[in-house]
Order: structure tokens, then C-alpha cells, then sequence
């Protein structure tokens, strides 16, 4: 018997080419560098994310199967796919002076930092296309081992360490979970083929008890990687310890990609099981909605208050899943792209006053911004009103979209559910904007000296205690980093112009949905 | 022309952010100004005879999601956008005369605000309707929280709060309702008048109506939710207070006679005695808090609620007269509550205090502030002879055509309404002056920017017509509405025990000796 090696089609494979052969060249750019590391590596890894952005929007309309199956190539994919892209790119100008990959006194890390955020780009991008259960493991784990290693990326910091370990234990569970409802879905419908196992839970086994519990443990599983309620409960603390460009990248990207494929696997693999699965979920979005923005109202520290608010906009985009129409896809693939913008906008600042106050990511720092920093407070400020989904945002239009997809599918309740969430919300987002405009500046405390903090494996003896005085004499970083305002600025823009003007938005989203319409009733 | 008029105050607010610091009042005065001229070449372009929609602009947005951007006039709205240009134009004059800090975000909010009410007293469209009522909240938030006075941000937040409990509630149900009638419509059109041809069936409309409803309650305020008032209005500084009562109170009552009535008729009339006795509510309650509160801000606050439990009313008796009087009363109501609060501004900076036992005698010194103020009280408890007597004579035949017992009640709150008014006045103008305060006679500036608004009070007060004779054509179409649907038959008796006074033809104006006065 021989051998037939599939049809491999390299055009529509060529983003993922890209960014291995990416993946490559930055690590050895980082090696090869020592000097100018920082410099080699981002041109590098920003030439890699142009050019698969690129080759992203050069395959824009494409619908066809890759790799005999294991892929799809449509719009929803690659609309995944440029939204982790877009994270990417804003990301690697904000941990340019990240304490985890460049710290006074020892070798830079440039290097490695940006190849695992570029690998769990290329996990990303597999999953949002992934139309095979194997395949649809792989990329998870491919998109979440860089990232349990890049949470802890700040050696030096206990939460930094704790968070990465609290990820991976959390995120095996998850995997774990997802897998075992995988491998019943195999054992029930005998493919692990997207279509197949649709035609087989179509012929008869929308009851079958194998399919339906891994319809439920699958569910489980993917609802842990976007924390969802009640599976959130590492999102706060993970979202705090792990340094803050990461915390911006984990919290956009990763809901972008496992969002593609939750809608992929539910609406085509388990379509036929629409009815079995829908309450469901709604109850998880409900739930969801709920105890995030609960969870958020007493939260001082705002990289927990927006993990928590992301477990809430998780509930609202899981409104799309439940919707099971194209009208649901669209909104959901809106909802993201508006997420991307107004969370990356919100995480940029968020990364400039940790560096310049003494106060961490808490809202002590954000206070009397509006007064000294207003290049910042308008940033922050539109970021804030758009999760808040205030109107002339792209978070109204989201959520409009969303609520008008929700009462289409006869699921009027939430859209209630998305408008009472929303008001809950307004407090503690409207909290963060009354910091930054209505009270004066917080006193400014002394920027803690650089002392000997845990590092995993190391020892206190071995390690070498860089001197007091270097490190206060030198520059507090990131003060006027252009390379930071400029991202910030375009995202809140992008925010507004997609408020004003939502139809180019509006159109690019219903290309997703339109690639699943024959999925979808 | 309504479309420069409505995005002309926030683009000028976006060019204070360019301008030199010294520039930016100048610069906000005069785009107010210009706001100011455009709507009244609005009014003097007016169209009388014609009952529809004017000036009209319709264009795509979102097509997928089938909201359109639709703009028009009409005699409802005509005289509401001049109110809020004039009212917006006195707030801005007044602010620029005292430079605040910060004026460039402070103006910038400004005009972002006054675009929000214009757009809401413009859109055509349901969806831009909400948007336009959602983004008013933005800027008077910012206007509150950052320059008020004490405890300022628990205020504000209470009262974004409370009014975005309502109006995402009508997002929500404004959704519903374009999804409910694109079956009837055959595609998804948020478009006024597409929903108000094809009105969405009995059962849905009562749940959608009382989502409005919430919202457009909660703005007003109306008695049960007006928690957020007291506290927003104490903190909120005097020339966005002037805006606050003035203008945005306006917007819900005006939402009902847009949307509510057009669009959900059979809902109205079921709910027409549940808003009435709201109402009422609100008018007595507002009336008694009045006269006893002693901060003169408050008294002008409840006072609102009072007179805007009139406006419901007299739009809820589903009559055109009471309808034509609510919308006249919404003019009356907001240039004379506009002249107070900026008279509680002038008295602040010569007294320091907003509390009535501090303060009297200002007269003294003061004619001219006296005089001015005395035409504006006068206004207020609808004296004879001023338009808001006219006003609520309208309001209450139309009550009184339809449910009789209320414009009894009602009738009380005319009564009250003289004696906090009375009492505001006397006790800040008259009795003996308390030590450590001054009195001081009006700055010409002042003058210049309080006499035209009590100018415009005495205007409608010799000519009410203006308003009337252009608002009644379009007040009656909405009525109209919720007519054929009424449940046909001889008029029973209500509880009261007397027979309704029949009229002859319930949606026209049957009062040809009331029909003089227009």
C-alpha cells in the first residue's frame, strides 16, 4: 500500500509558513545579538507579523480545505488570525522595556520573549483554522505552553512565577478536560474530521449519551481557556501576576483564536446538536455575564478589573455562540475585533504607569491623570467608555449587534442579561475614568529599589545583588515611549471611528459569518 | 442646514482642544452663537401647514444592521432644538465669562452635549434616537464629576446609573421592536416611520412600551425614580444645572410623543392611568418638596418634577389639546427653569450660599436682578397672562376631556406651584438682608446673558402661538395614532360616577374659543 501524501496548498498554508520561518529567524536573531538585541529581534518579529498580516489579507476570501481537512481556510479563520496578529504587533513595542525580557544589569531576553509570543501566535492562527479534532488540541497547546512560560517570564517577581504556575496547573486541567470530551466525540461519532462528525451526530446521535458528554466536557474545556464563569477563577490572578504586555496579549488574542475555533467546533462539528447544547451555554453566558462584572466592582487593581471584565465580555460574545446564526457569528467576530482595540488601548497605558508610578497597575496611579498626562487619560478614558459600551464607541456597536442577534434568535433574555450586565459594569468602569479626570494626582511614591526578588531554580547566594544606586540612577523607563502612545492612540482612534463609522467593521464580520452560512440555519 | 446644526457644537469643542488657551471661551461663545442662528433660520423656515417631517436626511449607516442615519423637523421638535440652542448658548456665555479651569475639556463637553440633545431631538430613527439619548449622558457626567461641587462623583455615578438602567432597557427594547415588525416592514428598518406603519402586535408592545418608559421616566425625572436628582442637582455646577433641567428633562417627555405614541398606541392606552397617576404623582410630591426644601436648588429641582409631571399628563390624556400643551409647557418649562438656576448663580457669587434661611434682601440693591427674577417667578406658578399658564390650561382640558378626576388633582399643583415659587422668591429677594452678605446690582455681562432668556419668556407669554400654531399639526398626527385603536362605544361612566363630558370628535381640537388663542 503506498502512501499519498495530500494536496498540500502553499498559498493558503503561507501564514502559518511565514510565521515558523518567522519563529526561526527570531530566535537565532536573538542569539546572534547581543548588543542590539532588542533592535534585531523586534524588526525581525515585526517583519514577520507584516507579513503574515499580509499574507492574511492576501488569502481574504479564499474557501477551501488544507492539509487534506486538518485546516480550513475562510474568513472566520482569518479573521482570528489577523486579530492575534494585531495583538502581536502592538505587544512587542510594549515589553520593549518589560522588566521580563530586558532588565538593568543582566543579558537581555528579547530573544526568546518575542519567539514565544510568535509561537503562540502560530498556535493561534492553527486553532482559528483548526477543522480536526487533533488539530484543534495541537494548536491549543502550541497556543498555551509559550504562554504558561511567558506568564512567569518575570523570574524576579513572585506573582510573576505564581501566575505562570497557577496558568499551567489551570491550563492542563483544561486541556486535560477538553481532551477526554474530544476523545468521547471520537468514540461516539468515530471521526475526528469537523464535516464527518457532523454528518454522524446528524444521522441519529444528537442524544447519544458518549456525544453528549463530550459535548459537555469540550465546552468545559474551551470555556477555561476563555474564562468563562464559573470556570474563571485563574483569569484575575493570572491576568495580575504575569508581566502586563503579556497580560494585554493573553487576554485579546487568546479569546480571539479559541473563540474561532468554539464557534467552528459548536456551529459545524455539533450543529445538528444545536438544540442539546444552546441552553446550555446561554446559561453559561448569563452566569458569566454576572459574576464578572460582580466580580470586578471591588477590584482595586486594574489588571485584575479587567480580567474580571473580560470574564463578563466573554459572557456577551458567548451570546453569539448561543445565537447558532449567522447574524450570532458576525456579532461575535465584531465583538472581537472591537475587544482587541478598547482592551489593547486600555493595556497600553495600563503599561506606562506601572513603569512611571510607584504604584503598580493599581487606580491609585490612574488618579489626576486627566490633569498631567492627558496623551494617556484619552487613551485610557475612550478604552474605559467603550467596555463600558457607551454610545460613539465600537463597544456600543458591539453590543448592539450582539443584543439584535440575541433577540433574532429568540434569546431576548439576553440581551437583558447583556443590558443589565452593562450596567453593572458602568460602575467600576466609570470608577477607573473618575479616577483618572476627577481626583487630583495621588502622591507619588518612591519607585522600589531594585532588590533580590524570588527566581525560580536560582539561589539567593549565587545570584549577584545589583547595586542600589545603579539601579535608582537610572532613567525610570518608559516615560515618553512613543513606541507606546502611538499603538494606544490608534486603538482608542480605531475605537471611535468604528463607533462612528461601523460599516467597514460591520462588513468584514459578516464575511466570517457568510463563510459558515452553510453550517448555520 | 440641521446637519451642519447638529455636528457644528462638537466639532467646535474638538477645535478648543487646538485653539490657544486664551481663545477657547471666545471660540465656544461664538459656536454656540452659530448653533443659535442656524436654528432659528430653522424656525423662520418652518413650514406651518405641513405636518410631516422637514429638512428631512436619510441616509444609509449600517445597512446590515438596517439603521439609517434620518434626520427631520418637525413641529414637536422645532421648538425643542431652539430651546436647547438657547439655553446652551446662555450655559456657554455664562461659563465663558468665568474661564473655568481646564475650559478646554469643560467646552468640549459642552458641545459634545448640546450635539447628543440636538441629535436626540432629531433622529428620525429609532436606533439613532437611542444613541443620541445614551451619548447625552457621557459629557454631563464629565461636566458633574469634574467641576461640580461636594460629593460630585457618587453623584454622578448615582446618576449615570439610574439613567442607563433605563436606557439600556430601551436599547434592548427598541431592538426588539425593529426585529418584531421586520416581518410586517420585510426587512430590518429602525426607521420611525417604517415602525410606527407597522406596529408590532398587543402583547409585545406592553413589555416594550414599559421599557421605554422606564427610560424616558428616569430622564424626566418622574416621582418613584427620581433618587438620582437631589443629589446630582446639588452637586452639579449652576450652567450645566441650567442645562440638566432644562434640556435633558425635555428629552423624555419628548420621547414619549415620538416614540412611545406612534409606536406602541394599543401599549399607551393600557398604561395611559398607570403614567397619569405618575403624573399627579409627581406633581403633588414635587409641589410639597418644594416648598419645604430650603436650598433653592432643590426647590427648582422638585419644582421640575412638578411641572414635568404636567408635561406627562397633558401628553398622556391622549388628547391634542393636552398634547399641544405639553409641548408648548416644555418651552415655557425650560427657558424659565434656565433663568433660575442661572439667578442661583448670581446669588451664589454674592452670597456664597444656596440655602433660603441665608439669605433675602437682595432686592434692595439689586432691582434690575429683582425685576428679572420676579418675571421668571411669575412664569413659573403660571400666572395669567404668561404662556405657562397657557400651557397648563391646555394641559388640563385635554385631562379633562379624558380622565377627568385627575385634572382635579392636577389642578392643585397650580396652586402650589404659587406658593414655593412665591416663597423662592420673597425669601431670596425680599425680607430682611442677613448679616455678611452682599448685595450688588447685576454686571451688564450678566444682563446680557440673563434678559434675552427672560426676554424669550415674555415673548411667548404675548405670543404662545408661535409654538402652538406650528407644533399642532404634528402633535395631532401623533395622537391620532392612538386613537382608532381606542375601544369603540358609548363612554362609560368612570369611578368618579360622572359620565366623561362626550366630545364630538375625539382627535381634532374641539375648542373653537381656546383655538383663538393660536
Amino acid at each position: 500500500m503506498t502512501f499519498h501524501a495530500p494536496h498540500i496548498d502553499y498559498a493558503g498554508l503561507s501564514p502559518v509558513i511565514a510565521l515558523t520561518a518567522g519563529i526561526c529567524a527570531v530566535l537565532v536573531g536573538g542569539v546572534f545579538s547581543a548588543r542590539r538585541q532588542r533592535l534585531v529581534v523586534s524588526v525581525l518579529s515585526l517583519t514577520t507579523v507584516a507579513v503574515a498580516a499580509g499574507l492574511c489579507i492576501w488569502q481574504w476570501g479564499e474557501r477551501e480545505d488544507l492539509v487534506a481537512g486538518a485546516l480550513r481556510l475562510d474568513e472566520l479563520g482569518l479573521a482570528g488570525a489577523l486579530i492575534a496578529i494585531l495583538a502581536a504587533a502592538v505587544v512587542i513595542p510594549l515589553s520593549w522595556r518589560e522588566p521580563a525580557a530586558e532588565r538593568p544589569g543582566s543579558e537581555p531576553r528579547h530573544g526568546e520573549f518575542q519567539a514565544l509570543l510568535l509561537s503562540s501566535v502560530l498556535g493561534m492562527v492553527l486553532l482559528a483554522q483548526a477543522q480536526n479534532l487533533v488539530v484543534l488540541f495541537v494548536s491549543l497547546e502550541l497556543l498555551s505552553v509559550p504562554l504558561y512560560v511567558l506568564c512567569g517570564s518575570a523570574v524576579r517577581r513572585t506573582q510573576s512565577l505564581e501566575s505562570g504556575l497557577k496558568y499551567l496547573i489551570v491550563g492542563s486541567l483544561g486541556s486535560a478536560t477538553l481532551l477526554y470530551g474530544l476523545a468521547f466525540i471520537y468514540g461516539g461519532s468515530g471521526s475526528t474530521d469537523f464535516t464527518t462528525i457532523r454528518d454522524a451526530v446528524g444521522s441519529g446521535l444528537t442524544d447519544d449519551p458518549l456525544v453528549l458528554i463530550g459535548i459537555a466536557l469540550a465546552a468545559t474545556g474551551l470555556a477555561f481557556k476563555i474564562s468563562i464563569a464559573p470556570f474563571h477563577q485563574w483569569t484575575p490572578d493570572v491576568y495580575e501576576g504575569a508581566p502586563t504586555p503579556v497580560t494585554a496579549f493573553m487576554a485579546v488574542a487568546t479569546k480571539a483564536a479559541a473563540f474561532c475555533v468554539f464557534v467552528r467546533f459548536f456551529e459545524v462539528a455539533l450543529g445538528p446538536a444545536v438544540d442539546n447544547w444552546q441552553p446550555a451555554l446561554a446559561v453559561l453566558a448569563a452566569v458569566s455575564i454576572v459574576v464578572g462584572n460582580i466580580g470586578a466592582l471591588g477590584q482595586s487593581s486594574l489588571k485584575r478589573l479587567l480580567g474580571y471584565s473580560g470574564v463578563a465580555q466573554a459572557g456577551y460574545m458567548l451570546v453569539g455562540i448561543v445565537c447558532a446564526s449567522a447574524l450570532g457569528v458576525n456579532a461575535l467576530v465584531f465583538y472581537l475585533a472591537a475587544y482587541t482595540l478598547m482592551n489593547l488601548a486600555a493595556f497600553a497605558v495600563i503599561v506606562v504607569r506601572e513603569r512611571e508610578s510607584g504604584y503598580g497597575d493599581g487606580i491609585k496611579a490612574f488618579e489626576g491623570l486627566g490633569r498631567d498626562r492627558p496623551d494617556l487619560a484619552w487613551p485610557l478614558t475612550i478604552a474605559m467608555l467603550a467596555l463600558a459600551g457607551l454610545p460613539a464607541t465600537a463597544g456600543f456597536m458591539g453590543k448592539l449587534y450582539l443584543i439584535e442577534a440575541a433577540v433574532d434568535a429568540d434569546y431576548t433574555w439576553l440581551g437583558v442579561a447583556i443590558a443589565i450586565g452593562t450596567m453593572i459594569s458602568l460602575a467600576y468602569y466609570l470608577r477607573v475614568v473618575a479616577a483618572v479626570w476627577m481626583r487630583p494626582a495621588a502622591e507619588p511614591l518612591a519607585p522600589e529599589g531594585a532588590g533580590m526578588p524570588a527566581m525560580a531554580g536560582g539561589s539567593p547566594e549565587a545570584d549577584p545583588l545589583p547595586s542600589l544606586a545603579a539601579a535608582t540612577a537610572a532613567p525610570r523607563p518608559g516615560t515618553r515611549c512613543l513606541a507606546i502612545l502611538v499603538p494606544a492612540w490608534l486603538m482608542a482612534g480605531a475605537t471611535i471611528f468604528f463607533g462612528v463609522l461601523p460599516s467597514p467593521l460591520v462588513d468584514w464580520a459578516s464575511h466570517a459569518g457568510g463563510a459558515l452560512t452553510p453550517f448555520l440555519a | 442646514m440641521i446637519q451642519v446644526m447638529l455636528w457644528m457644537p462638537v466639532a467646535v469643542g474638538l477645535l478648543c482642544f487646538a485653539a490657544p488657551r486664551r481663545a477657547v471661551p471666545i471660540l465656544a461663545v461664538a459656536g454656540s452663537a452659530a448653533v443659535l442662528g442656524l436654528a432659528i433660520a430653522v424656525v423662520a423656515g418652518f413650514d406651518t401647514a405641513e405636518p410631516g417631517l422637514q429638512q428631512t436626511v436619510n441616509e444609509s449607516w449600517i445597512p446590515d444592521l438596517g439603521v439609517r442615519y434620518q434626520l427631520g423637523v418637525d413641529g414637536i421638535s422645532l421648538f425643542l432644538l431652539s430651546l436647547t440652542a438657547v439655553l446652551w448658548t446662555a450655559a456657554t456665555v455664562f461659563s465663558a465669562l468665568r474661564t473655568p479651569e481646564r475650559r478646554r475639556i469643560y467646552f468640549f463637553m459642552l458641545g459634545l452635549g448640546e450635539t447628543a440633545a440636538l441629535g436626540a431631538f432629531l433622529a428620525q430613527d429609532l436606533l439613532l434616537f437611542v444613541l443620541f439619548f445614551d451619548l447625552m449622558l457621557v459629557p454631563f457626567w464629565f461636566l458633574i464629576g469634574a467641576f461640580g461641587g461636594e460629593n460630585r462623583i457618587a453623584a454622578t455615578t448615582k446618576m449615570i446609573v439610574y439613567t442607563l438602567v433605563g436606557s439600556l432597557l430601551m436599547l434592548v427594547a427598541a431592538i426588539a421592536t425593529a426585529i418584531l415588525a421586520s416581518d410586517q416592514v420585510g426587512h430590518l428598518s429602525f426607521s420611525l416611520a417604517d415602525l410606527s406603519a407597522h406596529t408590532v402586535s398587543t402583547s409585545s408592545q406592553y413589555w416594550i412600551f414599559c421599557f421605554f418608559a422606564a427610560a424616558f421616566l428616569i430622564k424626566m425625572p418622574a416621582v418613584l425614580v427620581h433618587g438620582w436628582l437631589p443629589d446630582a442637582y446639588k452637586a452639579a455646577p449652576l450652567p450645566v444645572l441650567v442645562l440638566l433641567s432644562g434640556v435633558l428633562s425635555k428629552v423624555g417627555a419628548y420621547g414619549f410623543l415620538r416614540v412611545a405614541l406612534p409606536l406602541f398606541p394599543q401599549a399607551v392606552v393600557h398604561f395611559q392611568e398607570l403614567i397619569l397617576v405618575i403624573g399627579v404623582g409627581g406633581i403633588l410630591y414635587g409641589s410639597i418638596m418644594a416648598f419645604t426644601q430650603t436650598n433653592v436648588r432643590l426647590i427648582a429641582g422638585y419644582s421640575s418634577i412638578a411641572q414635568l409631571g404636567f408635561i406627562t399628563i397633558g401628553i398622556f390624556s391622549l388628547r391634542p389639546d393636552g398634547a399641544d400643551g405639553a409641548v408648548l409647557q416644555m418651552v415655557n418649562h425650560g427657558l424659565v427653569v434656565g433663568a433660575i438656576f442661572l439667578v442661583v448663580a448670581l446669588l451664589w457669587e454674592r452670597t456664597g450660599t444656596e440655602d433660603l434661611v441665608r439669605l433675602g434682601g437682595m432686592a434692595f440693591r439689586a432691582p434690575v436682578l429683582a425685576a428679572l427674577f420676579l418675571i421668571v417667578t411669575l412664569a413659573t406658578l403660571a400666572m395669567p397672562g404668561s404662556a405657562n399658564f397657557i400651557g397648563e390650561f391646555y394641559i388640563l382640558i385635554g385631562v379633562f376631556q379624558s380622565k377627568i378626576v385627575y385634572s382635579f388633582v392636577a389642578a392643585i399643583g397650580v396652586v402650589l406651584a404659587a406658593f414655593y415659587a412665591i416663597r423662592l422668591f420673597q425669601r431670596s429677594m425680599h425680607n430682611r438682608k442677613p448679616d455678611g452678605i452682599a448685595s450688588s446690582e447685576l454686571s451688564l455681562r450678566d444682563v446680557a446673558v440673563l434678559a434675552p432668556l427672560v426676554a424669550c419668556i415674555v415673548g411667548l407669554a404675548l405670543y404662545p402661538g408661535l409654538i402652538l400654531g406650528r407644533s399642532d399639526a404634528a402633535v395631532k398626527d401623533k395622537i391620532a395614532a392612538t386613537c382608532p385603536r381606542l375601544p369603540a362605544g358609548k363612554p362609560q361612566p368612570g369611578w368618579t360616577g360622572y359620565a366623561p363630558i362626550p366630545v364630538p370628535d375625539r382627535c381634532s381640537s374641539g375648542h373653537p374659543e381656546i383655538s383663538v388663542i393660536k
